[in-house]
This record gives structure tokens, sequence and C-alpha cells, in this order.
């Protein structure tokens, strides 16, 4: 079977890659795409590092197939900054020492800003619940839970 | 002491590594290419036991798209016969026939043979067509099954007690005499523990990228907790020289002791020397979970003896542990620190090296302790029970201090361990009420802790920054410790400070990042090494000024004359010392090279409350204090990570995790599906109460405290369960299965 065509937008630019039927959008995102901050810790979607956003939809990018990604919108760790400036929640897993090995780190951030996107005011249940597909060996997840509770209260006053 | 500003040493700074890692810049074994590259696959044994007749790759080789196989025919023996040969702690007879089966596959994932090709699939194909004529031989995956007197035996030329046995060895501590120790007690107990193989589930897969070039120099990119141990047993593997390989220490995404050893780091070398072309390998999590190295399963047996008023005169503990295919298991660590943290006159504590047909055991968060405190401190719960004696009081009576001899050898120096009792008792969480269905368990633990080789470069740049590199793969911030105490010494800005990782070539030998020992270790070269920046610092200033160098001090990064007598001088900056470098004698640094000596072992309390749900048998932990004497907490945020880490890993040792086996010996769970660790909604907060004894032998005062965290947790959880329950359970995990059952015995009993 030949390659696949696929047209989409990466982080909000325009991007194209030829892929096989079966290949994971995270091979394409790895791969084609030389975007590595997503990562492959299962392949199975039970460890959440590979996370990404599907039109604003938190999905492991293991599960889904990279043709699926034609016409939609992904967003991924690579994103999240803005230029040099990082995103709260980059700003706070810093201060909050709330990454040790790094290699979740990309996930729980994009799993934590689909989280603030829903809800801005979660509870420390909402976000344990909402993170429970990301796994951590490090942290013991204290200082993740912290670093995003209080990146939601900063988020809320910045507010108008 | 050194240092006595502690403007740096102490706080929470960003750690140097951070931004790349929370923008996914940061390059983890898997992340980078070379231009050329080609894919190696491994195919691994089926069978848990099997004799290798014979292995044709012809029909592999055929299939387009393949450049390399390789066997163990390709691989350097370490012949049995000949003796031992150790790396470190890891004989390479084992090591060399567990990165490639020769005779005999030994467990389901032992690798037969390893092909590179063009794609990853391509590799996968050729797999398939190698065709491996075994002869099945039967197995034994359990300690009690790799015991029986007709058990399949694994290493045929082994003899215990003069005959073929899986027992590989047997060590023990012994002080006093027990037999005197137990008459001399008022109570004893004893009870049977079993504890099952659980992983150390780092989320990065193993994985490396490996170039040889036509006249063998070599590039090894892979994420290890030791660059030098991934080129020496590259080395010895596949007889390139040393000085060919330069190992380069990717991020590493997790180790907890699992990434002391190679994997595939060998096999990649072989195919890229074979092949012509760099080769990238990567394993799967089903991989992962089949073929590297869990901790061991266990069986122990531990008795103790006491005096009515809780002294306790007497113990003796058995420990039996899995080492897996080949001999290695952690019984220094469950006979050592079982029962250390106690003064206690006559013990014997034993352990037994047992082999049997699943992966071999790798370095798991202090290897073996945390199987040993886990019978011991639950047999303490039920001794403190009987004599009617607060849990930590008991401890407290027996505990360890300055000048105890333990059985395991050292007579302690100035040790932590009351503190952490006393802090443990006086902690709120001690005196908070509980709910029904809700229990409290305390336990201790120990971990010897280690020093060894380190070895560091300090050098100023032309702009008057400092760029620090260690030999140390960091795993858990030690680079921002490194930092912080380099900022202190120097007495300059934290930010002006770079830590790097050094590779094989760049600096330095520098032993495996594991024991607990790098903060302490790489913080004494670092030290010293400023201090030599700083006698040249001094140095330059007087020559400068003409004046004697001990008439310069070095002060807030500047240097300055002693006093008005030396002679009235602006202080010259480590940026003019370094503009002026050229012309002063060239430029500034020091390096450093030390076997590190002083590394005092390091003691922990905690408290654990759990709440059983009794109609579905999950216990949930829902509070939990870590109580620690971590030395000096150089960055106190890196410390707590450790012990949170630490619990969070016990906390799924005690109540989830564990290989489970079909009936064909195969590992049924190899995925993180079925293998439960522990996720966000399954943890609360996980307090910490950081107790500060300085190691006196360190500059800085600096304690390792990555391992002892895991040690006290199984034990606490299983106390914690029986406050709540008035039961006891003797094995772990202590899974909703197991509870559940506990939980209807009653009922079934008065039924029946």
């Amino acid at each position: 079977m030949p390659k696949l065509h696929v047209t989409t937008f990466v982080n909000g630019e325009p991007v194209e890659f030829l892929c096989e039927p079966y290949e994971t959008m995270l091979d394409a995102l790895r791969g084609q795409l030389g975007l590595t901050g997503s990562k492959e810790g299962c392949a199975s979607g039970d460890c959440g590092a590979c996370s990404i956003t599907l039109d604003g939809r938190l999905i492991c990018s293991c599960l889904m197939l990279a043709a699926e990604a034609e016409g939609h919108e992904i967003r991924t760790i690579e994103g999240m900054a803005k230029g040099d400036k990082l995103h709260p929640l980059q700003q706070k897993f810093l201060e909050h020492a709330a990454l040790q090995c790094g290699i979740c780190t990309s996930g729980m951030l994009v799993a934590s800003e689909a989280l603030l996107a829903k809800n801005s005011n979660p509870t420390e249940e909402e976000v344990r619940f909402w993170l429970a597909g990301n796994l951590c060996r490090c942290t013991g997840y204290d200082k993740i839970v912290r670093a995003v509770m209080e990146t939601a209260a900063e988020m809320r006053e910045m507010r108008p | 002491m050194n240092v006595v500003n502690n403007k740096w040493i102490g706080q929470r700074t960003i750690r140097p590594d951070g931004v790349d890692k929370v923008t996914g810049r940061a390059a983890f074994a898997a992340d980078t290419t070379m231009p050329g590259m080609i894919w190696g696959k491994v195919l691994r044994s089926p069978h848990p036991h099997a004799r290798i007749k014979s292995i044709n790759t012809a029909k592999a080789e055929r299939l387009p798209g393949v450049k390399a196989v390789v066997t163990s025919r390709d691989i350097v023996d370490f012949t049995i016969e000949k003796g031992a040969v150790m790396l470190g702690i890891q004989d390479m007879r084992w090591m060399c026939r567990n990165v490639m089966a020769r005779d005999k596959a030994l467990f389901p994932g032992h690798p037969v043979a390893a092909v590179a090709a063009t794609t990853e699939a391509i590799a996968a194909e050729a797999c398939k067509l190698i065709e491996v004529d075994y002869e099945v031989l039967p197995w034994a995956i359990e300690i009690d099954d790799a015991l029986k007197p007709d058990a399949p035996i694994l290493h045929e030329f082994n003899r215990f007690d003069g005959k073929p046995s899986n027992i590989m060895g047997r060590i023990e501590s012994r002080k006093g005499d027990i037999a005197q120790g137990f008459k001399d007690a008022d109570i004893v107990i004893e009870r049977s523990f079993t504890t099952r193989p659980v992983h150390q589930g780092y989320i990065e897969p193993h994985a490396c990228l490996i170039s040889v070039a036509a006249d063998g120099k070599t590039t090894i990119w892979s994420s290890s907790q030791g660059q030098f141990m991934v080129r020496a047993m590259s080395s010895m593997l596949t007889g390139i020289p040393q000085s060919d390989i330069r190992a380069i220490p990717a991020e590493i995404g997790g180790g907890f002791g699992g990434k002391t050893i190679v994997y595939l780091e060998p096999l990649a070398t072989l195919l890229a020397k074979k092949s012509g072309r760099p080769v990238k390998m990567v394993m799967t999590r089903e991989e992962v979970m089949r073929a590297t190295g869990p901790t061991s399963g266990s069986k122990s047996t531990v008795k103790i003896g006491a005096k009515k008023d809780g002294t306790i005169v007497a113990a003796h503990g058995s420990f039996y542990l899995q080492a897996g295919a080949f001999p290695g298991s952690p019984i220094r660590g469950a006979v050592g620190c079982s029962f250390a943290p106690y003064d206690i006159p006559h013990v014997l504590s034993e352990g037994f090296d047992v082999c049997s047909n699943r992966s071999k055991v790798a370095a798991y968060r202090a290897p073996g302790a945390p199987i040993g405190a886990y019978a011991v401190e639950c047999v303490l719960d039920e001794l403190a029970e009987a004599l009617k004696m607060d849990p930590l009081a008991l401890r407290l009576k027996n505990a360890a201090k300055e000048g105890t001899k333990a059985a395991h050898g050292p007579v302690f120096p100035r040790i932590g361990y009351i503190e952490t009792l006393e802090a443990a008792k006086n902690h709120p969480h001690y005196a908070a009420p509980l709910g029904k269905y809700q229990g409290r368990g305390v336990a201790s633990g120990f971990w010897f802790n280690a020093g060894g080789e380190s070895s560091a470069q300090v050098n100023i740049t032309e702009d008057g920054n400092v760029v620090v590199t260690t030999g140390h793969p960091d795993i858990g911030g030690s680079r921002a410790g490194i930092a912080n105490i380099c900022a202190e010494l120097l007495g300059i800005d934290y930010k002006r400070v770079s830590v790097i990782i050094g590779d094989t070539q760049t600096v330095g030998f520098s032993n495996l990042t594991g024991g607990s020992r790098v903060l302490f270790a790489s913080s004494m070269v670092v030290t010293q090494a400023a201090d030599k920046v700083i006698a040249t610092l001094r140095e330059r200033a007087a020559k400068i000024w003409e004046i004697d160098p001990e008439a310069v001090k070095w002060e807030n990064g500047a240097a300055h004359p002693v006093s008005p007598n030396a002679g009235q001088f602006e202080p010259l900056t480590l940026a003019d010392l370094a503009e002026k470098a050229p012309l002063q004698g060239g430029p500034i640094g020091a390096s450093v090279q030390l076997n590190t000596q002083g590394a005092e072992g390091g003691f922990g309390t905690h408290i654990c409350d759990v709440e059983v749900d009794v109609d579905l048998g999950i216990v949930r932990v829902i509070r939990y204090t870590a109580v620690q004497d971590v030395g000096r907490a150089v960055h106190p945020s890196y410390v707590e990570g450790q012990l949170q880490g630490g619990v969070a890993q016990g906390i799924g040792w005690a109540l989830n995790e564990e290989y489970i086996y079909n009936k064909d010996g195969k590992v049924d769970n190899p995925g993180f599906l079925d293998y439960r660790m522990p996720v966000c909604s399954d943890l609360p907060m996980l307090d910490c109460a950081l107790v500060e004894v300085p190691n006196p032998k360190h500059p800085q005062g600096v304690k390792g405290v990555g391992e002892v965290p895991l040690v006290p947790v199984m034990a606490a959880v299983a106390n914690a369960v029986h406050n709540a329950l008035g039961k006891r359970f003797y094995s772990l995990p202590m899974s909703p299965p197991k509870v559940s059952a506990a939980l209807d015995a009653p009922a079934q009993q008065a039924a029946e």
C-alpha cells in the first residue's frame, strides 16, 4: 500500500507529511516532523507521555493514526511556550520542582493545560483524576498537583 | 564545614536542565537520529528454559533491507570456568549471557539474536525468519519451586551444600550469639513473609543509538545511570578498546537502579560495526517488562526476641531472594540493612541468592533493603502490640546511635535515626484522629549510602562565569544541587553557574548514578575543584596587587585584601580576573578526581494512614508522612522529591504491583495497564519532614537521600492495614483480591 499524504496543522503551523497507513501520530510527530517532545513510554495509551490535543481534545498520540490528522489541528508540548515566554504551567512546574527525570513532563503539561482550558478552578480531586492517565514514577505526583492548582489560581487572578 | 553563609545551599533554585524539560527540548535516549541510521530489533526466547541447539540466520540475512545479524557468537565470551570478571558488582560471565543467550535461554524474553535493517518493520520481519532449534527444558520461577530437591537446575556447574542447586550463594552478618540471645528473651515473635517481583517502572524504555566508524571509533548515545559503565561493558562485550568508545549520556527518563547495566548497547554496537551504519534500538514496554531487571521476589523469616520492657536482645533473619536467570540478587541490602536501625546484642542475618527462570534482577532503589525491612518492621509492630508499647517508643528504646556497632560491620558515627523517630512522634500526623476502617502504621528503614569514584572540572569562562562538568547522569535534580553548592563556594549568582554532564571522553572516570551517591560524591570533588579555582584567583589578585597570596581573601565573588594592612585595593571580581587571565598565567580552572569516602548511612521513619473499602477490598493511603535524616538539604525541593517518589513506589509495591506468571512461565502482565503502578488519583499529598544531621565527613554535610524513602514503606502500609482491620498480611501485594479474601475469611469460617 502506498504512503498516505496528510495535510494538517501542528501548533498552528501548516504541515504536510507522508505516512504509512499503520503509522501512529506519535511516530509521525517524532519521526517525520522532528517533534520529539512527545514521548513513547508504552505505545498502548496507558502512560500519557505522548499526550497531545486534537482539536482541543486531550488524546494519547500513540493511539491515533497519523492519517487521522488530515484537516485537523494538533497541539504538542512544542507549541506551549510563546517564543521565549513560558506558559504559566511550565513556569510553575519549574518553581515547584514538579519534575525529576522529565520524561513524563511533556505529557503532564499538555494534559494539565487541557484541564485548565475546561476547568479554571479544579479541586485537588479533579486534578488527580484528570491526570490519572499520565504516569510519573519519580515524583509521587505531589508537586505536580500543587503546581497545577497554583497555576490555576494565578491564571484566575490574571483574568479580568 | 567550609560553607558558612548559605546564600544558595538550601535554596529552591530553578534546575539548570528545567527549561529544556518543560518545553520538550531535552534529548532523551530515543530522541536522536544520525545520518544513514538503521534500526535494530532483538529476537527473544519464547521459552522459560531451553537449550539452544542451533540458530540459522540465513533467511533473515537474505531479506531485502537487512544489514546485519548478530548472535552470541559475535559477543565476547567470559567462560564460566575461568572465574569471575567483575565490573563493579556485575560479573561479566553473567552479563555476556544476559545480553545474549549462549547455550541456554533462561527466561521468556532472553535475547537470542539481533537484526539491523533499514526500517523497524523489516528488522522485526527478519527476526521471524531466524530459525532457532530449542530443546525445551523444565523450568522453575517461584523460589519454592527452584528450591525443590528435583528442581530444574539453571546453572549445572553450581553446587550448594555439595549438591547441584539453584542457590548460588549465601552471605551473613553476625554479631553476638543468637542462641544465647533468644534464651535471654521474655518474648519471641517469629513470622514468615513473601514479596513479589516488582519493576522499577521507569517511563522511558531502554534505548540507544550507536555508530562505529571504519577505524573502530565508536559513539554511543544512550540513557543509563552511568556512561562509564556503558563504555566499559560495551568494550568488554565487543572487544573495542575503551579509548575508542565515546559514551554520551542522554537525558535519562528514570532509572531507579534499573539502568545500571546494559541490555541493548553491546548488540547495537556489534550491529553498527557489522553493517557500517549507525544503529538505533528502542525497547517496547513489553520488552522492558519481560527482559529487564525487576527486583527480586522474596521469602523471608524474621524472629525477634525482647525483654518485657521492650529491650530487643536477639534477632534472626533469613532472606531468600530471586536473582532471576543469573546470580546477583540484592541479598547484601536485605542482610545488612534490615536490623541496622537497632542496637541489638545478638544478631544473625543471612541471605540466599536463588536463581530461577525469570529475567535477571537489576538494582531497585536501596536494593534488597525494602524486602528485609518489610519483614523486620512488621515483626516489630507485632512485638510492640504484644508488649503493649507504642511502636515508635519500642523503636526509640532500641534505636541505633553514635557508637552502635551494626551487625554488618561499621560502628555508627553521629547519625540522625533517633531524631527521625522523635520528629515522627511529635508530628501532628501521629496524633491525628482516625475514622472507621482507617488505620495508622509506622516503620523505619536504613540504607548504606555510597561514595566511590567521581571526577569534576570547574572552568571559568572568558567572560567570568562558571562551567562545571561532572560525570554522573542526573535523574532527580543533582545538577541543581551542584549549581547551588558551586555558587555558594564562589560567592556568585546561581545563574552564572552552568552544570553539565560530560561524556566518557571529556570528563574523568565517574562511577554510576546509584546507591544515593551522586550529590555526596560529586559535590565533594566539585568542592575541591572550586577550592583550587579560588586559590588560583587569589594568586592572580596577589600578583596584580603585588602582595602575598595569603593576604588575599575570596568573598562575595571577588578577591579582597584580607585586611587594610595588606594594602588598599579595589576588589577584583571573577569577571575582572577572567578578563586578565591571558596575561596572568592563562585559563582558570581545575579538575579533581577522587575515590570519595565517608558516605554515612541514612535513616528514615514513616507514618502511613490507610482506609480500607471493606466491600471491595481496596486499601487507599489517605495520609503519609516521611521523616528522614537527610544530612544537608542542598536543594530541599529535590530532597522532598526523592522522599515522595520513593514513598509512591513503595505504596505501589505494597498494594498493587506484582509480576503475574501464566502457566507457560511467561509474564502475563507486561504493560502499564495490568502492571498497575500508582496513578495520580491513587495517592494523597505525600508530606515530608526533613531532619538535618550533617554528615561530619562531607564538606557540606551531605548524605545520600534517594534510597532510604522506599525502605520503610511496605511495612508502614502493612502495619496501617493491620491497625485498620485487626488482620495481618504476610505477603505482598495487599491487593483487592487478597484483602477481600481475608475479610471474607471469618464469615466463611462461621458458615462452615
